[in-house]
């Protein structure tokens, strides 16, 4: 029974349910409903994505579908989730569909889950993390053999981590449970759709007509940016005024930090009381869903947010994007832009405001990206994480005994491990059995045993540990922090690794106030607010969004143009001006780096445009070496354009130093040992399963139950460097935190090393010296520090160091 | 500095960087906390399988200490086995230990009653008018069990706690964690004194350190 006038795929009810709203199905949308295979739909945000991965689904059910799950909806946040939820149940209710819709995922209760493994829903809106747990059931045979759709949303954006890879291991799980299964993924638009439907294993490419061109432009602010920082908050008057002219705004910076600073700046300028609302990570649940409500309900007039508001919710009424900060990355910001403006045929309106004079070189390249329509690469591409492997292992043996063979066959239908070898699988199950170290020492405690030809939990009571800890998203160790001495009032929460840097008396920053550490009790940082002082240690964030290889070539390409400044403002012109009269210009193909006195120290510094992440393990790198040459490194810091170092000698000749086979021997023996490598380990072997973050009815105590994963690295590497985690954590560091790939592009696109020796300090050097996040060098002059921090508290305590016992 | 010397109780004691002490009036070598087998353990649990060094890594270590203060006899203050079955699983290697210096395993918590170790085993001991035990108790002794920690220019380092009637000893085994010298029953036991903090060098500070002392002082006025 079809309609055969207009859109002869569509079901008559649904049709005329499109009719009844006034829309008229997009292109792309029918074209999902008519793809035969699996199917990769790349669509602008406000391009009714959403609805196009459910139409086959909606278009089944008008006739009729049997019981058990059919579909599967999985996207990378649970709020996306609940939305969905909602925007579903209207047609299915105008439809009059006997459907049943739920929900899974890490907040759903314990009734519901175990009703769900009983009787599933037909349609099930989950996490790839919720998909996973259902996947160690014995059950899941039963629970997913009717499954006939699975929408996987924002899959660009899984696609970047290893949540997606653990998602494509469960795909291909799905698939052999229910081989009638067909997949479609929905995606922003991205640079290379194809690599996209190959991490899918294989899909038709659907696109969506992109739109008109966005309006996007600078905001034009009434002060200058100044020389340094990211808050952007000399802007905020001339944000408001934004504000007030458009109907919703919708204000991305990129951290929470900077959000929270910058929220208050706004409302500090807020003169009409106009609403604004805060949305981010750190905060509270509730405090987010309330935020997003009363946007959905026309109460807001402006939300100020990070990422967490990134992915695709509905954006109802949003008519201008605001980004504070340089974008980083030109595919987010077309991405953000894409919330501005929901109607899909009228242009979006974004406005750009960079914080400082570095940013608008890289705003302007970012704007120029964008008109030219050029995007940045994937960031990850090549096999799936092994780690991540390792754990699916793991998660699969909880469901039954597997057998290797199979598993093998079944696995390597997943996009990203296509390619994997046979010899990297056995290791991977090796090391879920054995632990997988030259010393067999646990024949007796293997954790997975071969019975009958079949691989299976030798103490079906591990499941439950096992099932505690499925996930691939390793969040840092967070201590609450407190005011005064005894249950004072919680100001937020701080990663354990700033924490651990924090000296009595320190001063830091936290939910927008200035506050002295105190000490650490039970695992509680207990701080004294101090209001008139400036922090003297600005919030250590981990990984940062690092300025993409694209757009920082797009800068390098601009500073090193001349011609091209005319795009730029005056006093920016200026700058670029004064630094090519005192010292030199960073070009493209040349590594340029100056070194120049100031204070009684000498400061080197290397314009490497290799992104915040890069240029910290470059500093790391280079100090290291300036060590071994005698030149007494004291400290560095690192932006996304470059690194600033401090030593007592100068550096005349930069070569020796970036010579790249000197270099990559610092990383083999000098950085393996360092915190970034040991950071790195941390995530590899919680994500395979060495460690268990979450154990069943662990208590929470002031004894650490649980010592450091330093003290296992370090183990490894002593007795076992060929281990497969010290492999895995060996090939991470080529990016992510440590991001070492790019120091490799770097030094192969621009072998021409320039160097200058200025007077002073430089245009471009100087707000370098402004930044905060400065890195001590922890090197040979690690014990002296310590030696020199004990002897002064012996002295001020007016106590004695007794004498050397020499034995 | 490798190690650092003081007194408590009127006794010389050494405190090693790596974390063992030394009583020279006595020709031995005290270490807490060993928690020898603790991979096996957890393994034996169905947990996860980690690195299988630990126990030899600790044994390497303690056999140094062995050789550079000559001592007579080990004193290992409880829990050197992470339980009583890993006690039995490493016989091996305990005899070696105990054909080359005379031994005493006193109990802790985790290994309350290994049975036939070789060497001496005890509740308690006493010395010089010093008791030698797991968890420290009234009256005046060495023990351990605690893990003692301490954070000084950043970094978290297991610590000696040294106070007018007990001497803590940090954690000699490696996969130990550990409690914060800060934390309430420590600060009863050891209130004040000193600390030595151990790791690649011994350093001695006092307690509780001077800025914290400051800070508090700064509160109550």
């Amino acid at each position: 029974m079809r309609d055969n006038r207009d859109h002869p795929d569509l079901p008559i009810p649904l049709s005329r349910w499109f009719a009844a709203q006034g829309w008229q199905p997009h292109a792309h949308q029918l074209a999902m409903l008519r793809a035969q295979g699996d199917a990769l739909m790349i669509a602008p945000t406000g391009g009714g994505k959403t609805l196009a991965g459910f139409l086959p689904t909606l278009a089944q059910a008008c006739s009729g579908l049997p019981d058990g799950m059919h579909t599967i909806y999985v996207s990378p946040l649970k709020a996306l989730t609940n939305d969905i939820g909602r925007n579903l149940a209207r047609p299915v209710a105008d439809l009059g569909l006997a459907l049943r819709i739920e929900d899974r995922t890490g907040d759903t209760g314990s009734t519901q889950r175990a009703r769900q493994r009983v009787d599933p829903p037909h349609i099930l809106l989950t996490t790839p993390e919720s998909l996973a747990l259902m996947l160690s059931y014995p059950e899941a045979p039963r629970i997913f053999a009717s499954l006939r759709r699975v929408v996987i949303d924002e899959i660009h954006a899984l696609a970047e981590s290893k949540r997606g890879d653990q998602l494509m291991l469960g795909l291909a799980r799905l698939r052999q449970l229910a081989p009638e299964l067909r997949v479609a993924g929905l995606s922003a638009t991205v640079e290379n759709p194809q690599a996209l439907a190959d991490f899918m294993g294989g899909a038709e490419i659907v696109r969506a007509d992109p739109g008109p061109a966005p309006d996007i432009a600078m905001l034009a602010t009434t002060l200058a940016p100044p020389w340094s920082g990211a808050g952007g908050a000399y802007a905020a008057r001339d944000v408001m005024s934004a504000i007030a002219a458009s109907r919703l705004t919708l204000v991305f910076i990129n951290t929470r930090a900077q959000a929270e600073l910058f929220f208050q700046a706004l409302w500090a300028v807020n003169d009409d009381n106009l609403p604004i609302g805060l949305h981010h990570g750190s905060l509270a649940r509730e405090a987010r869903r309330r935020v997003e409500a009363a946007m959905a309900a026309g109460e807001l007039r402006a939300v100020v947010a990070t990422g967490s508001l990134d992915l695709g919710l509905d954006w109802g009424d949003v008519d201008l994007v605001i980004q504070i900060g340089a974008p980083r990355n030109i595919k987010r910001l077309v991405q953000r832009i894409g919330r501005a403006n929901h109607r899909y045929d009228a242009p979006s309106r974004a406005r750009i405001v960079p914080a400082n004079r570095f940013e608008i070189l890289e705003c302007v390249a970012a704007l120029q990206a964008v008109e030219a329509g050029e995007l940045d690469s994937d960031g990850r591409s090549g096999l799936g994480a092994l780690d991540v492997l390792c754990q699916h292992i793991l998660t699969l043996a909880c469901a039954g005994p597997l057998d290797a063979d199979q598993l093998f066959a079944e696995v390597t239908r997943a996009g990203p491990y296509a390619t994997l070898t046979r010899a990297d699988f056995d290791a991977c199950l090796d090391f879920v059995a054995t632990g997988g170290y030259a010393l067999r020492a646990y024949d007796r405690w293997q954790r997975l045993v071969l019975r009958d030809g079949l691989w299976q939990l030798r103490d079906p009571r591990a499941v439950r540990a096992i099932r505690m800890n499925i996930g691939t998203i390793v969040a840092p160790e967070l201590l609450s922090v407190r005011r005064g001495p005894r249950g004072g009032a919680p100001l937020g929460e701080i990663e354990e690794v700033f924490a651990a840097s924090l000296s009595p008396g320190d001063t830091f920053l936290i939910g927008g106030q200035t506050v002295r550490y105190d000490r650490l009790r039970d695992m509680v940082v207990e701080v004294t607010p101090q209001p008139d002082k400036t922090p003297k240690i600005a919030v250590f964030n981990g990984l940062k969004m690092a300025t993409s290889t694209e757009l920082s070539a797009r800068v390098l390409a601009l500073i090193g143009d001349p011609v091209a400044w005319e795009s730029l403002p005056a006093d920016t012109r200026d700058w670029l001006d004064l630094q090519a009269r005192i010292a030199t210009l960073p070009r493209p193909g040349t590594m340029t780096c100056e070194s120049f006195a100031r204070g009684g120290w000498w400061y080197f510094a290397l314009y490497s445009f290799a992104g915040r992440n890069a240029n910290q393990t470059l500093g790391l790198l280079l100090t290291h070496r300036m060590e071994g040459a005698g030149l007494a490194p004291l400290g560095f810091v690192a932006t996304d354009y470059a690194v600033l170092i401090w030593s007592l000698e100068p550096v005349s000749d930069p070569a020796p130093l970036l010579d790249p086979e000197g270099l990559r021997d610092g990383m083999e023996d000098w950085l393996a040992g360092n915190a970034v490598m040991k950071r790195t380990f941390r995530a590899v072997a919680t994500v395979a399963g060495l460690i268990q973050r979450n154990l069943p009815g662990a208590r929470k105590s002031g004894k650490q139950a649980t010592f450091s994963t330093d003290i296992l690295y370090d183990t490894l590497r002593k007795f076992d460097r060929d281990h497969l985690l010290l492999q895995i954590t060996r090939a991470e560091s080529m990016r992510g935190l440590a991001d070492y790939g790019r120091i490799e592009d770097m030094l192969r696109t621009r072998p021409r090393i320039v160097h200058s020796m200025p007077p002073h300090v430089t245009p471009f050097a100087a707000p370098l010296m402004l930044e905060a996040g400065r890195i001590p060098i922890r090197g040979a002059g690690q014990a002296r520090l310590l030696e020199e921090e004990a002897a002064r508290m012996m002295r001020e305590a007016g106590l004695r160091m007794d004498e050397d016992c020499a034995i | 500095m490798t190690h650092l010397g003081f007194q408590f109780q009127g006794q010389d004691f050494v405190a090693r960087a790596s974390g063992a002490l030394f009583w020279p009036g006595e020709q031995a070598l005290i270490v807490a906390d060993l928690h020898l087998g603790k991979s096996e353990r957890m393994a034996r649990r169905g947990g996860a399988l980690l690195p299988p060094f630990e126990t030899r890594a600790t044994l390497e270590r303690l056999a140094i200490d062995l050789e550079e203060t000559r001592a007579a006899h080990l004193i290992a203050l409880g829990d050197a086995f992470d339980d009583d079955i890993a006690a039995c699983s490493l016989g091996c290697e305990i005899s070696a230990l105990c054909a080359r210096v005379h031994v005493t395993w006193i109990a802790g918590n985790h290994d309350p009653g290994a049975a036939d170790l070789p060497g001496q085993q005890a509740a308690e001991l006493h010395r010089q008018g010093i008791t030698l035990r797991h968890i420290a108790g009234e009256s005046c002794d060495i023990s351990g069990h605690y893990h003692p920690k301490i954070r000084i220019a950043g970094q978290r380092l297991p610590v000696f706690l040294i106070g007018a009637q007990h001497l803590i000893l940090p954690a000699y085994g490696l996969y130990t964690g550990g409690l914060d010298w800060q934390d309430r029953v420590l600060q009863a036991l050891v209130p004040e004194g000193r600390a030595i903090a151990t790791g690649p060098r011994a350093l001695m500070l006092p307690l509780p350190p001077p800025a914290q002392a400051s800070a508090r002082r700064g509160r109550w006025r």
